[in-house]
């Protein structure tokens, strides 16, 4: 009989991911560190015609992208004169379960059918669960959804509860943890038992679904507007969504877009704490995901992920729990568009970059997800006020997340801070040396990171030399 | 305490990982909990509320668990009314007519 102890299923990993995703990660190994990133995508994923058809064929993809004429007018009120861009938001909540995801999922999702899996497994409190549901259920698989949801006391997280209505509202198996890592054990024994397809948010189908949307936003704005974007706003989390996006961009040639990342600050709350798990207000799209993918794309549930944000970020900001629910607010009221808080994490950033940038330029927010109860800003509020959070009108400098969330006394306070992105490509380098535990490397190593961090050669050595690692032929 | 009846749609309850079996490097109030599992299906045999028992999910896996909630509901909601939140549509809309 198998052993199904912590300790043994953990053994197992590699073993029952290759069974689970069906890609051999080991073809595309070129060195110790370095694998041949386009050959992966390339060689197991989908062109951009193809991800088109399957996402047309269930009703995902081409969504509208709105003007936001009102937001745009406020933005120019509290900026210098002639500043002041176009605001443009891509409205995904139109797709079938609400959200962009349904993008990756629905490669995922097609690409386990025609594999002839039963059934599709994800590892998710999100939006992904919905989307992988909502397209199991169109192509008639069985889907089981592991979250993490409660602390110890059983208190969910509003929003995960939420998600577990969706999943299950679409014929899907919702299996529920408290906090913790140890979600991936659970993960793994039910992929064991079931056989069914690892939907990994993270394989090369997950990011060819996103690239789409880039392509989409470039399309629509040369019909729509007569050109390219300059900046495009991605919230950031696992960095599939700023993979995706940014390949899809380059895809559709516009080349000189400006792509920037931005996830909430929740600094200082440790995402592996049964205390500080309902004392967030945001489930994804924060910095507890944003910084330790960026630093190590690794750590996700495939051996490669296919999101490597550091190859297109630009630039990468921060905005505040309060800055993000006041904006959510002002979608609804100014523009019509009544959202949920987490997809409005790029919009919010946007409105701070939109005020350093001329009148006639254009940036856009590529998602917007569905709203409803649990996952609505009056509901995160409340939950945060009953959890002991100050909920308060005042400067968001002053917000400490788990403590208070402060929403903006005027909009001019809400800013945009930026995360120093060499900063993090060093220590995603360091992090290299020290998980493959090497203290020289090769020459096709330091050029992939080079690859990998969107630096020169020469940068990648110079961070090296820093760190007393050799690069040898 | 009532009996409930074989095939009812439930939900039960396991400590997957006990305090002491957990992973190294988690925060220590995270270490001094057990990992704990709901799970929802149909009820395998007769039990009452608390009983050991044994499901059937809705892919067919059975899993074990104590017997927490007979058709379980969801219980989310937009929470308490939050002021705060009408004071933002109130303070945007007059800064864009009165040009502030």
């Amino acid at each position: 009989m198998a052993d199904y102890s912590y300790n043994a299923v953990m053994a197992r990993k590699n073993e029952i991911m290759k069974k689970a995703v069906g890609i051999d990660y080991s073809k595309f190994q070129t060195s110790t560190i370095a694998f041949d990133y386009e050959k992966m995508m390339r060689e197991t994923g989908y062109t951009l015609q193809e991800v088109q058809e399957i996402q047309r064929s269930v009703g995902v993809g081409n969504t509208p992208l709105l003007e936001l004429k009102n937001l745009t007018a406020l933005v120019r009120k509290i900026s210098p004169k002639g500043k002041g861009a176009r605001i443009f938001l891509k409205d995904e909540a139109c797709n079938p379960s609400g959200s962009f995801k349904d993008r990756r999922a629905a490669v995922s999702v097609y690409h386990a059918k025609k594999l002839g899996y039963k059934g599709v497994v994800a590892a998710t409190s999100g939006n992904y669960g919905a989307a992988v549901a909502s397209q199991a259920a169109m192509r008639n698989l069985d889907c089981i959804i592991v979250q993490e949801c409660y602390d110890s006391r059983k208190v969910g997280q509003p929003e995960i509860l939420e998600k577990q209505r969706k999943c299950e509202c679409y014929g899907a198996e919702v299996v529920q943890l408290t906090v913790g890592p140890e979600l991936f054990y659970t993960f793994l024994r039910i992929l064991e038992e079931t056989g069914y397809f690892n939907a990994s948010l993270y394989s090369p189908y997950g990011i060819a679904g996103v690239e789409t949307l880039g392509y989409e936003v470039a399309m629509q704005c040369r019909e729509q507007i007569g050109k390219d974007p300059d900046v495009v706003v991605i919230t950031h989390a696992g960095g599939g969504n700023v993979t995706g996006t940014a390949r899809g961009l380059i895809k559709a040639g516009a080349v000189n877009t400006k792509v920037v990342g931005a996830s909430v600050d929740l600094t200082g709350l440790h995402m592996a704490s049964d205390k500080d798990f309902n004392r967030k207000s945001f489930t994804t799209g924060h910095t507890g995901f944003g910084i330790p993918f960026a630093t190590w794309p690794d750590r996700s549930d495939v051996p490669r992920s296919a999101a490597r944000p550091l190859r297109y970020l630009d630039r990468y900001v921060t905005i505040k729990q309060g800055e993000v629910f006041y904006i959510t607010e002002a979608l609804a009221q100014l523009e019509g568009l009544e959202r949920g808080p987490a997809g409005n994490t790029s919009l919010t950033a946007a409105f701070y970059l939109a005020q350093e940038m001329d009148e006639d330029q254009i940036i856009v927010v590529q998602e917007t997800e569905y709203t409803g109860a649990g996952k609505h800003h009056m509901a995160q509020l409340s939950f945060a006020k009953e959890n002991g959070i100050e909920v308060k009108f005042g400067n968001p400098e002053d917000e400490r997340a788990g403590t208070n969330i402060i929403l903006p006394e005027h909009p001019s306070l809400i800013r945009a801070r930026d995360v120093d992105l060499i900063k993090l490509k060093k220590s995603y380098i360091k992090n290299c040396i020290e998980n493959y535990k090497v203290d020289e490397i090769t020459e096709k190593d330091a050029e992939f990171l080079a690859e990998d961090t969107k630096l020169t050669l020469e940068e990648v050595k110079n961070i090296l030399s820093e760190i007393n690692v050799k690069v040898v032929k | 305490m009532e009996i409930v009846k074989k095939g009812t749609y439930v939900q039960v309850h396991q400590i997957v990982l006990n305090v002491g079996e957990r992973a190294a490097n988690l925060p220590e109030e995270t270490q001094k909990v057990p990992l704990e599992m709901w799970v929802k299906g149909y009820l395998n045999h007769d039990a009452k509320l608390g009983d050991e028992v044994e499901i059937t999910t809705l892919t067919n896996r059975v899993v074990k668990g104590k017997l927490v909630e007979v058709n379980p509901c969801y219980k989310h909601d937009f929470g308490k009314f939050v002021p705060e939140i009408l004071k933002i549509g109130q303070d945007l809309r007059r800064m864009l007519k009165d040009g502030e």
